[in-house]
């Protein structure tokens, strides 16, 4: 019987010849993440357990960017275990203020995770590094503590949706704006517990920050992993980065999928998740007349360098509205520097944009850009639940870098067509 | 195994932003965590919930982030089970890794009111709405994972095993 990609890979790390949708499995690992929130809990779990070292000090990744640079005394405190256990342990792949971004950004971007590979983190989006052809999933901290000590997960092997891709991406569309577009259509749990498969000709307008992006949200659809197929694009941006072999795997020809949806890129519009969940989605033409009183660019979905360079290209010259706080965070240091060289933050900051060294920050309502009672803020991160960026009776709105900042000039939600 | 309690009825799509905000993610003491627990949707919870108590819910019950510290919450609050259509995944795995269950049953969803008696048996599935003496037949859970929870949670079972 044929296997989808996913499939392929939890096979080949469980040792089997072949594994079917809904066997248990035990499978090795070949990166173990957790950040300042959920590596604590796992590394109490750890000590508590008695294990006195690592599986490998190579596969363990340890990101310090929710509540980093510290927001408060019990961020702090928390990092600090952090960073006690990774000298401890000698874990090699340690970032701390200074070198940290957002992890979904960060690890791809250091080659840190490649095609083929079987990644957990104890982070929901782990799932972002399915763009590069691996099998990249979210858990716990007790899952991360049992894999740091073993290097090995369970899993129930998932079955999975097919996305066709066909036709190309019209102008000022990202990646975003599929993503949401499919939530909307399959709705906050129509891929529960499944795979969501990325395939077809259409791949080829899809850069990788493209891939990166959809890959990330495939958990709001309730999903296990997101996975594209690899292709050139793919392989160009692993190569330099990725210092190790990397395995492709293609779903074979008689693979069962649940389910095959098409998709059409041509006829995708710039799309925005109203609250509080992320399939409530509406085309720009269909937003209406939506105050807002701020706008963030960042997050692991779109903080990369492609993100900014939109965001200043629409920003570029103009200046955002008077009652818009617009914050624009690059995810890694990397980033960062690129959009400095590129003249990027001079923009933001002309167009009266705060520009944040890289965290997490307002995404998870962390700090740097809280919500108060009632306000509304459209957001390029991925989720819009009560409460996420601050008060309870605040709204968040996801949308592209391109809609948050034609939107920032308006001071309502607004398309690029808007603005040009 | 068995749970016993009175229910704490909530809808579809329960995300870990409600179950345990943000905001108080800065600590991964129990205590603490369970003392935010549901404040954002029901803002009395932590005041009448006792210890068995049972939570029941929809559709997707604990979406969103992958935060260990929503099942612990709701572990630490005193709820010995919980019953929902379903579950998001992250959330379901995180439950049976630290030893609180939970329960996949539609018709119980849709029956079972806010503050019924409820009582449960894992070995069977057999849950048993003791106010209305109606029962419901949930799937029990797979031996892989009924291991893991005997064994009060997968850190447990991995030494047990050695
Ligand atoms: S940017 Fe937001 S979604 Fe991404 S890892 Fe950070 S908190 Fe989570």
């Amino acid at each position: 019987m044929g296997m989808t990609m996913t499939q392929k890979i939890l096979a080949a790390h469980a040792g089997l010849p072949s594994v079917k949708a809904g066997q248990l499995i035990r499978a090795n690992l070949d990166m173990v993440l957790g950040n300042d929130i959920t590596s604590p809990v796992a590394i109490n779990e750890f000590e508590k357990s008695g294990f006195n070292k690592v599986f490998d000090t190579k596969k363990i990744s340890m990101v310090m960017d929710h509540f980093a640079p510290n927001k408060d005394i019990k961020a702090a405190q928390q990092c600090k275990q952090c960073r006690t256990f990774a000298k401890q342990f000698g874990i090699e792949n340690y970032y701390d203020v200074g070198e940290m971004g957002i992890e979904h950004a960060l690890l791809p971007e250091k080659g840190l995770v490649a095609a083929g590979e079987l990644i957990i983190g104890a982070d929901s989006h782990t799932c972002t590094y399915g763009a590069l052809g691996a099998f990249s999933t979210g858990v716990g901290s007790t899952d991360m503590a049992a894999g740091m000590a073993t290097g090995q997960a369970w899993f129930k092997v998932p079955e999975a949706i097919r996305f066709v891709l066909q036709g190309q991406l019209s102008e000022d569309v990202s990646g975003k704006d599929v993503i949401l577009h499919i939530i909307g259509k399959i709705g906050v749990d129509g891929a529960l517990y499944k795979s969501m498969e990325f395939i077809g000709e259409g791949l080829k307008s899809l850069t990788i920050d493209d891939r990166l992006c959809m890959a990330n949200m495939a958990i709001e659809a309730g999903a296990k992993n997101g996975i594209f197929a690899v292709d050139e694009i793919t392989t160009a941006y692993m190569d330099g980065r990725v210092n190790r072999p990397y395995t492709i795997y293609e779903a074979d020809e008689d693979a069962i999928y649940e389910q095959t949806i098409e998709i059409n890129l041509n006829e995708i519009k710039q799309t925005v998740s109203f609250p509080h969940l992320p399939d409530n989605t509406k085309t720009i033409d269909e937003v209406g007349e939506i105050k807002i009183d701020q706008v963030v660019i960042g997050s692991c979905t779109n903080g990369r360098l492609s993100d900014m360079a939109i965001a200043a290209n629409v920003l570029k010259g103009k200046h955002v509205h008077k009652d818009v706080r617009t914050i624009i965070i690059p995810a890694t240091q990397t980033i960062y520097k690129e959009a400095m060289k590129l003249g990027y933050l001079e923009i933001f900051i002309d167009a009266g944009c705060i520009v944040s060294t890289p965290t997490c920050g307002p995404c998870l309502g962390g700090y740097m850009g809280i919500l108060a009672e009632n306000e509304r803020c459209v957001a390029t991160t991925n989720r819009n639940f009560v409460g996420r960026m601050g008060h309870k009776t605040s709204e968040v709105y996801l949308a592209s870098p391109a809609v948050a900042a034609a939107s920032a000039i308006t001071g309502k939600i607004s398309g690029t067509k808007e603005v040009k | 195994m068995n749970a016993k309690g009175f229910t704490h009825k909530y809808g579809d799509n329960v995300d870990t932003d409600v179950i345990i905000p943000a905001r108080h993610l800065n600590t991964a003491n129990h205590k603490e965590l369970a003392s935010h627990c549901m404040e954002d949707i029901d803002a009395d919870f932590t005041k009448k919930v006792k210890n068995d108590d049972i939570m029941v819910a929809g559709f997707n019950f604990g979406c969103g982030s992958s935060r260990e510290h929503a099942p612990i919450a709701i572990k630490e609050s005193g709820i010995s089970c919980v019953i929902a259509k379903t579950f998001a995944r992250i959330f379901y795995r995180n439950a049976i890794n630290i030893g609180l269950a939970i329960l996949e049953c539609e018709e119980a969803s849709n029956d079972i009111k806010d503050g019924d008696e409820v009582s449960v048996n894992f070995d069977t599935g057999v849950i048993t709405n003791l106010t209305t003496n109606k029962t419901y037949q949930a799937e029990p859970f797979p031996d892989f994972i009924k291991e893991i929870i005997q064994c009060n949670g997968l850190l447990n079972s991995i030494h047990q095993s050695k």
